[in-house]
């Protein structure tokens, strides 16, 4: 028993080459820059870099665990406009009043999602669907389809704009912690193993007797949560309430999962790969603007979709005709 | 004994025939709701408005319910839109469609048309050779056709006077607006393509099982790549009718949240999105009703907010009501 528990690197590897693969392009895009460029290795690069894209690591694990059960979540961009609203409201009262009403109301959300999913059966993607547009028209309500300034008075912004011991951004702090706790989640605990079940085979992990509403309900409702932490972090770190926010959050979100290596049918996937994703994803940005820096090519802003989009073509040919070529495994449902 | 089972029958007929034309009921609540309330509303004007915007809606509808009859999804719909209504002007203004305005006019139509009909290969190619999820597979055009049409016209609104390329948008025959007769037209097209062609015929198939069509030696492949090709030539149609009733061409609104409308038309019309039924006149009932109900709520002083609030309400409900018919 203690053997099937312990480490095997080479087992690893073997059940999930890309996530291993997308270490590796992580690192080489890493030396690439730091020879490349002169700030690229410079403190307030990787703390801005990191501060920008902890948003959206956020909302990333928590697509993760939503696509691990075979569903999908694409609220998150609006969910997280509207928690930021929530946020900025809040903000007079503290980020210790702020933050978990905020999040609260996002995992509202993921709750409705998971309700209309589990008990009225309807498809997570239309769902989902159902609940972006609802929640893009609910910020819009409650803020006027205004920018609502945050209270600078208070120590609401404290979270995105400063830093724990003058070293580490507090928001950084807190998705390491959001990391930490949901690998330990999915790889340890009987949750977490079910989540990876149901999105293994539904129909075999109800015969199984797994609790698999409850999973389900987990799943949407964390990702909900995460949405709405991604929001206090827009309010927090840009110092308002934005409800014109959030749109396409959700591509970026399900881009950095799959180039993770989580297969879209749900039942295999990772929390570290995912992380290492959505960095893969923000350093190609990073990268773009330093070399727009450079002067050597100019890329407008509007070319970072296109460029988006062919990176998701080239990820999923690489997962379908390199990596899962054994039959057992059906990329499509 | 026969006098319970046919009341039953009578009872369960009555319950799935209100579910089965839960799209007309709604349409006749709709309209005696705005006869009794919106100032107006009986006047051949609102007519022509509606019509002259409901008709981009079902063109779009009408393609998506075919790529969800194979049971796929289009998400890439919006993109494409904006993706040909970008390109029609970039032509029709270039030295060469100014120097032969006729020549200019026509590839002004054409090219646009092609570049949507490449879309659409690639999408299907995904889909039904990569084998990716049909979600997965056209986000990729969602996310980047945008992209790939502002980059055009590196994000400028572009405006224009060009009387012969806004009759697509502008034009009237018999007093209603010309791409009204040409969304109609469409539709008796299609549906003769869906009752009467062997393509129909394995669309449907496709939809209903799509390993027991791919058994039965149908040609699975070419039927999907069909669907998501005439999904996507719609939607380069539909995204020139909107430049055209605008007389200007701006790649980041042009059929944004389309994708939204068009899925919720098709639903709405009675389109199964585990595939298998191509409604053709369903989506435009479903089109009708969308348009119907963002004109009472916009025409009665609500919010465009509370709209969408109602729209996501109004595709719930839609599904959550198909899913129970299907049980």
């Amino acid at each position: 028993m203690l053997d099937q528990n312990a480490f095997d690197m080479r087992k690893y590897i073997s059940r999930n080459p890309q996530s291993v693969a997308v270490w590796i392009a992580l690192f080489v895009l890493i030396v690439f820059g730091l020879l490349r460029y002169d700030n690229f290795g410079s403190a307030y690069n990787i703390t801005s870099f990191l501060n920008y894209n902890a948003m959206f690591i956020a909302i990333s694990v928590g697509m993760c665990f939503v696509i691990l059960t075979g569903g999908i979540d694409l609220s998150v961009g609006s969910v997280a406009a509207f928690t930021s609203v929530v946020a900025a409201y809040l903000s007079p009262y503290g980020i210790e009043v702020a933050m978990p009403l905020a999040i609260l109301s996002g995992v509202g959300f993921g709750l409705f999602n998971a309700v209309c999913i589990v008990f009225g059966r309807i498809p997570p993607f239309i769902a989902t669907l159902a609940t972006m547009l609802g929640a893009k028209g609910g910020s819009l309500v409650i803020s006027g389809a205004q920018t609502i300034a945050v209270d600078w008075g208070s120590n609401f912004t404290h979270l995105g704009m400063e830093k724990a011991m003058g070293i580490v951004p507090w928001t950084i702090v807190l998705v390491g912690i959001l990391i930490i706790g949901l690998w330990i989640v999915l790889e340890m605990t009987s949750l977490g193993r079910t989540i990876l079940a149901v999105g293994g085979g539904e129909d075999a992990s109800v015969m199984m007797g797994l609790k698999v509403n409850r999973a389900k309900i987990f799943a949407y409702a964390l990702s909900g949560g995460c949405a709405g932490l991604a929001g206090v972090f827009l309010a927090s770190g840009f110092g308002a309430g934005q409800p014109l926010e959030g749109v396409g959050w959700e591509l970026s979100a399900i881009a950095s999962v799959v180039v993770g290596g989580t297969l879209l049918t749900g039942g295999l996937g990772s929390i570290p790969a995912t992380v290492a994703g959505a960095l893969l994803l923000g350093l190609v940005f990073n990268i773009l603007n330093f070399e727009n820096g450079k002067g050597w090519i100019s890329f407008s802003a509007y070319w970072q979709m296109v460029i988006r989009g062919a990176f998701l073509f080239a990820v999923i040919l690489f997962q379908t005709r390199v990596m899962y070529r054994r039959p057992n495994v059906e990329f499509a449902k | 004994m026969t006098t319970v089972t046919s009341e039953e029958t009578m009872r369960t007929d009555y319950t799935s025939r209100l579910k089965d034309h839960g799209g007309l009921i709604a349409l006749a609540i709709i309209l005696v709701f705005n006869i009794l309330v919106t100032p107006n509303f009986l006047h051949t004007q609102t007519l022509a408005v509606n019509i002259s915007q409901v008709a981009t809606i079902a063109i779009v509808a009408m393609g998506m319910t075919l790529v969800i009859a194979t049971g796929g999804i289009d998400l890439s719909v919006g993109a494409v839109m904006a993706l040909s209504g970008a390109l029609a002007p970039l032509i029709f203004l270039s030295d060469f469609g100014q120097a032969y305005p006729v020549l200019g006019l026509i590839a002004a139509l054409l090219f646009p048309l092609l570049a949507a009909l490449v879309c659409g290969m690639f999408n299907g190619i995904i889909v039904s050779v990569l084998k990716v999820q049909p979600i997965i597979a056209t986000l990729i055009l969602f996310i980047s056709g945008r992209g790939i049409a502002q980059v055009l016209t590196n994000g400028n609104l572009q405006t224009f006077s060009n009387p012969e390329f806004s009759y697509l948008g502008t034009g009237k025959i018999l007093g209603f607006p010309f791409q009204g007769w040409l969304a109609l037209a469409i539709a008796c097209l299609l549906f003769w393509v869906v009752n009467r062609t062997i393509f129909g015929r394995y669309l449907l198939a496709i939809g209903g099982n799509e390993r027991a069509a791919r058994l039965a030696g149908g040609p699975v492949r070419g039927v999907k790549i069909g669907a998501y090709v005439i999904c996507s030539v719609l939607s380069g149609l539909a995204g020139l009718i909107v430049v055209a009733i605008n007389s200007a061409s701006d790649a980041a609104r042009n059929g944004n949240l389309m994708e939204l409308d068009a899925i919720a038309a098709a639903v709405v019309g009675g389109a199964l999105l585990q595939g298998g039924k191509a409604p053709i006149f369903g989506a435009i009932l479903g089109a009708v009703i969308i348009q119907l109900v963002k004109y009472t709520l916009l025409a009665n002083g609500v919010e465009d907010e509370v709209a969408l609030i109602a729209k996501a309400a109004i595709i719930l409900a839609a599904v959550y009501i198909q899913q129970a018919r299907k049980e």
